[in-house]
């Protein structure tokens, strides 16, 4: 991938807490522990510190939809924190847009927050003493934006999640839903290009939780932002992700989207994340099916209707259900590039194994 | 635990080594003096070098102290005039409105029977007098406070000298505050005004600390993540978020203030309320001291009703004047009725009903006469306690039991059946394993036999070194053996020793009949709701007004003051030892009863040890307002720290104010740190147990 396709990429980044840990070690010397992370960790921890991301080295997309992932205390809020120097990493090196984003001054890095990221919270972080209105107009206000234009932009977004109707009311007389539909006004009120979202659902009841996660859907194909979202629920990441990256104890133990992570889970910490999941539902076809070359598709007897790559597997069942043969699998353009037999599908369905 | 030997044992060696050298003293005072009261000679003139000092000093900030004099004189003598300027059926209006706004009609009813009472009373003038003063030293303190509370909160070095600072000036005694500002700022009311000011910031900075400590991090990440400056952070969300603790600092600031307010009249020359009190109690006018004093109580609860009702939530406000518009309308109804009266010949700046005057005669007379019939019973009471228990406290049995106070002599062959007496049973306790008992057993004969001014300084030191040390860890025990040094070397150990003495009396006295009335109250709600508002009100009273009710039935003297002080310090330990109590959850109270317990059972074994670190917290609070206390009822005539402060004030000795000051602080800090380690390590092991 190209350089200008990345917006934000951790190299090397690590972050410790416990400032005893931190005076004995030198944390200059961090960078070049990659090899023995977990040795690191064992000692700091033994000084009392925990460390909550280390060695991180990871690429975001412009536009891409990435998740973190990982269970309790994995080091995920941490990381995200890093990435927008909401906690300052102890060593490593951090670039947006090219340029190294540790380095900027206050200033500096406070024009960037202004203009260019948003963050949503857990729960919510509005302001108890601000109307709802004020809340969504503040990142506005902080940039002195005149009273009028600041308020207009705020209505504006109040009405992009829905919320229109409830402009004075205070936060402690909305719903859970609803304070995260302000959350998620305020954050996007100054159209950001990097937008960080810190398991802004999971303080939600389920239906909830869905009903915004499809809203989070519609306003993402709406504006294209790059997203670095935190969740511990393996579902939502599936469901949201153009890719996700899962944490264990600080560390990043595996990047992939939903279906090489499912096919080809790292180890059994990630394993245990996807037994769970529906896998015909994250499965593509294009990952179970034998690559033909178009030649010799009309050799192989392979014509007439079939599948296509972008199919889960779950439509791709459907279409075979009670054909009990193998199918062709065509392309975006038509083109027929592979084969997919029953066997294989079934093997799906039953196998733990997949991928190996 | 091992005490067979009590070599085993080294708490008890310890003790043991100081018993040992208590009973020996006795044989060796003759030949060493020292041992028993320390050597003038010995004493370190730090008072007069602070004086030096302070000389050189007042000499070099001169012109600073001027410029500060100016700038808080100015707004102060403006602020009297405009009071003073309006109609007071104005100013009874406008507090009413306040009230209203705050809380709705009872508040303001109250505060209307308030105002009127203090017009009628003819101390309006004074009345005003005072407010200036508040209305200049409140804001005053709360920016100091603000700044300080921000400081402490963001900056390392805040963080580190706040705290401590704010734990002397709250032992620190009120009056010792005065002294050295007397001497840089000259006498003056503006002198008043700063004490004032710097005395009551103290709870304004531990509630903004507190206040934006507890503001939550994601609301903070939420405003940097905006990108707002630290300005705008501060400012716009930290402040405002903080702000429901802030206004309870807030209400704590005003009543400190008031309070000091009061106390600092004593130097005069503002024509204030607190004067009229002091001066007419100096007089022996106590039904106009009376009248005065309850102006100062009328207008403490004003101040504290309608500040506590605006620190609560906002669900308190009374709708009608929460709009903009109606609010106008009362700012207008004001301006309207203000020029009314000055336009017209109804401006009688305030009535003074002759009718007053005669109330205060008649109150005069009546209470004089009252005085006078019961003089015989209340000679007998203040005799009885001085007799049998200040007397022997201070001076112990040898000197106390004397023919005109007992009625007999302490003779040789009784103070021998007393000592023995007192080593059999020690010596039983300690065959019984009990020896902690016998130690205390020991110590408080000891005590009562030479009395606590009376007593070696090695021994009493040693014993509060050693308790401290026990009860309190090795740090604790370090901090007392240090500052009784300092007592020591600065030549304050008698007067530190009277003093302790009175408020050790008084606090036994004010502990128990606070306790027993917070176990009662927790029994009963009808009791309860009886107690609650009394203390509430006991608690916004300034200190100064609880003087005129026991100096009008006892006069000058060590009893007046042991009374007061009761008066002042019983209070927390009612509240505390009721809500302990009260806390106390009702499933393991269930779980008890379940059990087949006693309500007897149920109280001691149960209940009591579970409020118990509760009603420590009382006890500590009750000493530090015997404390607090003992240095006001130094005005009616006691010995000891208070005395020599109120010498420092007026003669404006900054060197012996400041050391008096700082041993009383001392003292007080001591008892606190032992209570409250002691308190950590028991609450501790309770949930342990649990
Ligand atoms: N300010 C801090 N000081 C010390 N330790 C911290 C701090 N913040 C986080 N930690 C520690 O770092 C580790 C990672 O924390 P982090 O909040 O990043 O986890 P998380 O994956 O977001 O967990 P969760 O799902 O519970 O939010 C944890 O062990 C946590 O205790
Ligand atoms: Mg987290």
């Amino acid at each position: 991938m190209s350089s200008s396709e990345i917006t934000l990429s951790c190299r090397q980044l690590w972050k410790v807490y416990g400032d005893e840990a931190l005076k004995r070690f030198d944390t200059r010397a961090l960078p070049e522990a990659a090899e023995r992370v977990d040795e690191v960790a064992t000692s700091v921890s033994a000084a009392g510190g925990i460390v909550a991301c280390g060695d991180i080295n990871l690429d975001i997309k412009r536009g891409e939809f990435f998740v973190l992932m990982g269970l309790s205390g994995s080091g995920k809020s941490t990381l995200m924190r890093c990435m927008s120097r909401l906690t300052e990493p102890t060593a490593g090196q951090l670039t947006l847009d090219g340029k190294d984003f540790l380095s900027a001054s206050t200033r500096q890095l406070r024009d960037i927050r202004r203009t260019k990221m948003g963050m949503v919270f857990q729960h919510f972080g509005l302001f108890p003493h601000m109307s709802v209105l004020d809340n969504v107009a503040f990142p506005l206000r902080v940039q002195n934006i005149p009273e009028k234009d600041r308020l207009d932009k705020a209505r504006e977004m109040i009405q992009l999640v829905g919320l229109e109707g409830r402009e004075d009311a205070f936060p402690d007389q909305l719903s859970g839903g609803q304070k995260q539909r302000v959350g998620i006004a305020r954050s996007l009120a100054v159209d950001p290009e990097l937008w960080f979202l810190d398991e802004p659902f999971s303080a939600l009841d389920p239906l909830i939780r869905w009903q915004m996660q499809s809203e989070l859907l519609r306003l993402q194909t709406r504006f294209k932002k790059t997203i670095v979202f935190v969740t511990h629920d393996f579902m939502e990441a599936v469901r949201l992700a153009d890719r996700i990256a899962i944490m264990k104890d600080g560390r990043v133990v595996q990047i992939g989207t939903p279906e090489e992570i499912v096919l080809a889970p790292a180890d059994a910490y990630v394993a245990e994340f996807v037994k769970e999941a529906p896998r015909t539902r994250i499965i593509k076809v294009k990952q179970l099916m034998e690559a033909v070359s178009p030649k010799d598709t009309s050799a192989a007897g392979l014509t007439g209707e079939g599948v296509t790559t972008d199919m889960t597997l779950e439509e791709a069942l459907s279409w075979s259900a009670g054909r009990g043969q193998s199918l062709p699998v065509h392309d975006s353009e038509g083109r027929t590039v592979g084969v997919i037999t029953p066997e294989r599908l079934a093997s799906v369905l039953n196998s733990q194994q997949l991928g190996q | 635990m091992n005490t067979g030997n009590p070599l085993n044992n080294p708490s008890l060696a310890v003790w043991l080594v100081l018993v040992g050298v208590a009973a020996l003293i006795p044989f060796v005072a003759s030949q060493w003096p020292w041992l028993i009261s320390y050597p003038i000679s010995w004493v370190v003139p730090l008072a007069d070098w602070i004086n030096a000092l302070m000389e050189n000093l007042t000499l070099a900030i001169k012109p600073v102290t001027r410029i500060i004099s100016a700038a808080l004189e100015w707004p102060m003598l403006a602020l009297r005039d405009t009071l003073q300027w309006l109609p007071w059926p104005v100013t009874v209006l406008a507090v009413v409105l306040l009230a209203l706004h705050a809380a709705g009609p009872r508040l303001a009813i109250l505060c209307c029977v308030a105002l009127l009472f203090i017009a009628v009373s003819g101390y309006w003038r004074q009345a005003m007098n005072t407010m200036a003063l508040v209305g200049i030293a409140v804001p005053l303190s709360l920016l100091i406070g603000l700044i300080v509370g921000i400081a402490a909160q963001r900056t390392r070095l805040g963080a580190r000298i706040v705290p401590p600072l704010l734990d002397l000036m709250q032992t620190m005694p009120t009056f010792a505050y005065l002294v050295p500002l007397l001497v840089i700022f000259g006498f003056g009311p503006v002198v008043g005004l700063i004490a004032s000011a710097i005395y009551a910031c103290p709870p304004m900075v531990r509630n903004v600390h507190l206040g934006l400590t507890r503001v939550p991090g994601e609301m903070i990440e939420a405003s940097r993540i905006s990108g707002s400056s630290s300005y705008q952070q501060l400012f716009w969300v930290e402040l405002p978020a903080a702000m429901a603790q802030i206004r309870v600092g807030i209400n704590q600031t005003i009543m400190a203030a008031l309070s000091m307010v009061i106390i600092a009249s004593v130097i005069g020359g503002f024509d204030d309320i607190g004067w009229e009190v002091l001066n007419t109690m100096r007089k022996a006018r106590f039904g106009e001291s009376l009248l005065a004093g309850s102006v100062i109580v009328l207008i403490a609860v004003v101040m504290d009703r309608i500040s506590s009702a605006y620190a609560t939530s906002a669900t308190t406000r009374w709708q009608p004047l929460t709009r903009r518009r109606n609010q106008w309308v009362a700012l207008g109804l004001l301006v309207a009725l203000t020029l009314l009266f000055k336009m017209t010949p109804f401006d009688t700046a305030i009535v003074t009903p002759d009718w007053t005057r005669t109330v205060t005669q008649f109150l005069d007379t009546r209470l004089e006469n009252a005085v006078i019939s019961m003089g015989d019973q209340l000679t007998a009471i203040k005799n009885n306690i001085f007799f049998y228990y200040l007397l022997p406290v201070r001076i112990g049995f040898t000197q106390a039991i004397l023919p005109f106070t007992w009625g007999f002599e302490f003779t040789g062959n009784m103070q021998l059946v007393y000592k023995v007496t007192v080593l059999a049973l020690a010596v039983v306790l300690l065959l019984r394993q009990r020896w902690r008992l016998a130690v205390a057993a020991l110590m408080v004969s000891y005590l009562l036999f030479y009395g606590l001014t009376a007593s070696s300084w090695v021994v009493v030191g040693g014993a509060i070194t050693v308790l401290a040390w026990q009860l309190g860890g090795a740090r604790v025990g370090l901090f007392a053996l240090c500052s009784l040094l300092f007592i020591l070397v600065t030549g304050m150990w008698e007067r530190a020793m009277l003093s302790l003495y009175l408020c050790g009396a008084a606090t036994i006295i004010a502990f128990s009949i606070g306790s027993v009335l917070g176990v009662w109250a927790s029994a009963s709600d009808r009791v309860s709701s009886v107690i609650r508002p009394v203390s509430d009100t006991f608690q916004t009273i300034p200190l100064f007004v609880f003087l005129i009710p026991v100096l009008m039935f006892f006069q000058v003297g060590e009893f007046t003051a042991l009374l007061a002080i009761v008066a002042y310090a019983f209070v927390p330990a009612v509240r505390y030892t009721e809500s302990g109590l009260r806390q106390v959850s009702p499933q393991l109270v269930e779980v008890a009863v379940e059990q087949g317990c006693t309500p007897w059972q149920l109280f001691w074994q149960v209940r009591l040890p579970l409020a118990m670190p509760s009603i420590l917290v009382g006890l500590n609070q009750t000493i530090m307002y015997a404390f607090a206390m003992l240095v006001i009822a130094a005005l009616v005539g006691t010995t000891g720290l208070g005395q020599q402060i109120f010498l420092a004030l007026s003669a404006a000795d900054t060197g012996l104010g400041v050391i008096a000051g700082l041993s009383m602080a001392l003292l007080a800090m001591i008892a606190d740190r032992i209570l409250q380690s002691y308190a950590n390590k028991r609450f501790k092991r309770a949930t342990v147990t649990e």
